[in-house]
């Protein structure tokens, strides 16, 4: 008796600011169609993997093809080589990216958020006035390529990544909002020395921030074309994924264009491959590890874009 | 009495010392970022003056160094491709046209999903939907313009198939990727595709921070959904909106590469819709290798949008202090 009437309570104290049920139906629809409109584009994409040469051949892309096929993906388990050498580029930028990358945001986001550190006005501004200004894209080529080197290696695949202004504004309100001064001022007292104390007080408390930033890094390494495109231009054995479909598209358009000149052998070749399932194939590889990691991270993605808006 | 003033005077050396030695250990600490960061954003500052100069390798000893040092000066003649050609007057309405389209239409969708979403009973329901439509957020440019394809793609798209199926002839279905006039709308759609999202889960953490007080109180003074989505919502969120419009007007001579690079799949017909400052920024560079017209035109993009952020910091200054950014 008394439970039903704490139900209806609760459900009249839900009723009271709640919108109509109509206005409700029609946001629902709304949400409905926009979701659809953001994932179905994925889902159609998986479905073109699994869809035979000859089903593409004779109705083209469709939801439901006439035929299922796993021949993309076997093609991608033979094809070796290159693929899985980009596969593995892309890992590697993002494992080791993703670390040095985090480390060095931890270490100037710490500093800066000490009020007692001397520097910490200049040191904050020539981070953010980055953000509004700079040298743009052609002088910083010229310098990372001619001057430091960063063409055809990994380092040219890392490095023009590792350090974010946006992180660094993040990951020091994050440490202002969770890491109190008077704990850093008592460790000093104690006789830990600076980096002690940020690796072993701080870097605990502040996991979820770090979490955040390895996150968004992590993604940013994951999902580069951009610097691939500029940097790498002679070794393929340095080509990411991302890239690799890239060239992908644009070498099968230069085949085609191009078909007179290279000699019909070259093209033959190129035309043979599954090159229709192939390339979403590539697609789906490529999405799949965010997808799988999606539901975990969405989380502190979530926390440090809220933390990020606020005033830096 | 000489002991306890060596001991004070002993102290403050001390102090001083772990003052200094504090001061050093930081310093390290922000050392690998303060070199990269003069490494790769203050150096090619200097590189500026490329866009004023005409660079040509130098034989004898071909370092970039050198390379500037013998280019000749040439004044202001490499931005004359601003007034020159008739493309810099498209590429440079492209950037801004469509940066303006995103910022006004990813605020509306964006605060407007984010106070449905508010208003969804179901907290699971909510988060569901939340989770969704984050999702193209985390997709490339270079997958999305994948995803687009398959809908688009000349033979085997879905659309064409469709059409083919439903018995239009050959030479009416439409070649999307060389057919100019739905671009506009196709190049904003994917952009709120992938960006939506993002803005709804922002604009949602603001509102879920706002006291929920102060809407018992409003709609026990009668007041309507509207009026508090208008009076109570809206003015919570100003200061965020206005903090996001203007880092948004700040970049309004840089558009998003990625979109305008990948999702035409470098179709050469729908240029004049598609191509914005960064990607003829990037085509002078890498296809015609004109370093210093590309070192130009990027100058003279990052000169405007220095002088844009400024202005719109100022401009919000003056009508409320609050809300500006710096």
């Amino acid at each position: 008796m008394s439970e039903t009437t704490a139900v209806s309570l609760k459900r009249r104290k839900r009723r009271i600011n709640a919108v109509s049920v109509p206005a409700e139906t029609i946001i629902h629809i709304i949400m409905i169609l926009f979701c659809l409109f953001c994932i179905v584009p994925f889902i159609f994409v998986v479905i073109i993997s699994f869809t035979s040469e000859e089903s593409i051949r004779q109705i083209g892309y469709s939801f439901i093809p006439n035929e299922w096929s796993l021949e993309g993906y076997q093609y991608v388990m033979k094809m070796g080589t290159q693929l899985w050498r980009s596969y593995f580029n892309s890992f590697f930028i993002t494992v080791v990216g993703t670390i040095c990358s985090v480390l060095m945001c931890v270490l100037y986001s710490y500093a800066l958020f000490r009020p007692d550190f001397k520097y910490r006005n200049f040191f904050m501004f020539i981070s953010f006035f980055t953000m509004m200004f700079g040298g743009g894209l052609a002088p910083t080529y010229a310098v990372s390529k001619q001057l430091l080197g960063l063409h055809d290696n990994y380092a040219a695949l890392i490095v023009p990544l590792l350090f974010s202004p946006f992180n660094i504004v993040i990951m020091r309100t994050f440490f202002q909002s969770s890491v109190p001064t008077e704990l850093i001022e008592s460790a000093a007292i104690d006789g830990s020395g600076e980096y002690n104390t940020l690796f072993k007080i701080v870097v605990p408390i502040a996991k979820p921030g770090i979490a955040t930033i390895a996150l968004f890094n992590a993604l940013a390494y994951w999902n580069d074309w951009f610097t691939a495109m500029i940097y790498v231009r002679d070794a393929k054995q340095y080509i990411p994924l991302q890239y690799l479909l890239i060239k992908m598209q644009r070498d099968v358009q230069f085949l085609s264009q191009n078909s007179a000149s290279l000699g019909a052998e070259a093209v033959k070749a190129a035309v043979n491959l599954p090159a229709q399932s192939l390339k979403m194939v590539l697609v789906v590889m490529i999405v799949v590890p965010i997808t799988f990691a999606y539901p975990f991270f969405q989380r502190y993605i979530i926390s440090g874009l809220t933390v990020g808006s606020i005033k830096g | 009495m000489s002991t306890a003033a060596v001991n004070v005077n002993t102290d403050l050396a001390k102090k001083k010392s772990a003052r200094r030695k504090k001061t050093f250990m930081l310093t390290t600490m922000v050392l690998p970022g303060a070199i990269w960061l003069l490494l790769l954003r203050y150096l090619p500052m200097f590189g500026i003056i490329l866009a004023f100069k005409d660079y040509k390798v130098y034989p004898k000893n071909p370092t970039l160094l050198q390379n500037i040092i013998h280019s000749k000066w040439v004044g202001f003649s490499k931005f004359k491709f601003i007034v020159a050609s008739g493309n810099a007057w498209i590429m440079i309405r492209n950037t801004i046209g469509y940066n303006l389209i995103f910022i006004v239409l990813g605020l509306f969708f964006g605060v407007a999903f984010a106070i449905m979403l508010n208003e969804v009973t179901s907290k699971f329901v909510a988060k569901t939907y939340q989770t969704l439509m984050f999702f193209p957020y985390f997709m490339s440019w270079v997958v999305a313009s994948y995803f687009l394809y398959a809908f688009l793609a000349p033979t085997n798209g879905l659309i064409p198939n469709m059409q083919k199926a439903k018995g239009v002839p050959a030479d009416q279905i439409i070649d999307w990727y060389n057919y100019k006039k739905p671009w506009p709308f196709i190049l904003i759609g994917a952009r709120m595709w992938k960006g939506v999202g993002y803005g709804c889960v922002l604009y949602l953490s603001a509102i879920t921070g706002i006291d929920s007080s102060l809407y018992e109180a409003a709609s026990i003074d009668g007041a309507s959904k509207w009026q508090q989505i208008k009076y109570v919502t809206l003015p919570h969120l100003k200061t965020m909106i206005v903090i996001l419009i203007i880092m948004d007007v700040g970049k309004i001579f840089n558009a998003d590469f990625g979109l305008f690079y990948n999702i035409p799949m470098a179709s050469g017909l729908l240029t004049s819709v598609t191509q914005v400052i960064d990607t003829y920024v990037y085509s002078a560079l890498m296809s015609t290798n004109d370093l210093s017209m590309s070192a130009a035109a990027g100058l003279t993009q990052n000169v405007l949008g220095f002088v844009c952020i400024m202005v719109a910091n100022t401009i919000t200054k003056k009508i409320d202090e609050e809300s500006s950014l710096f």
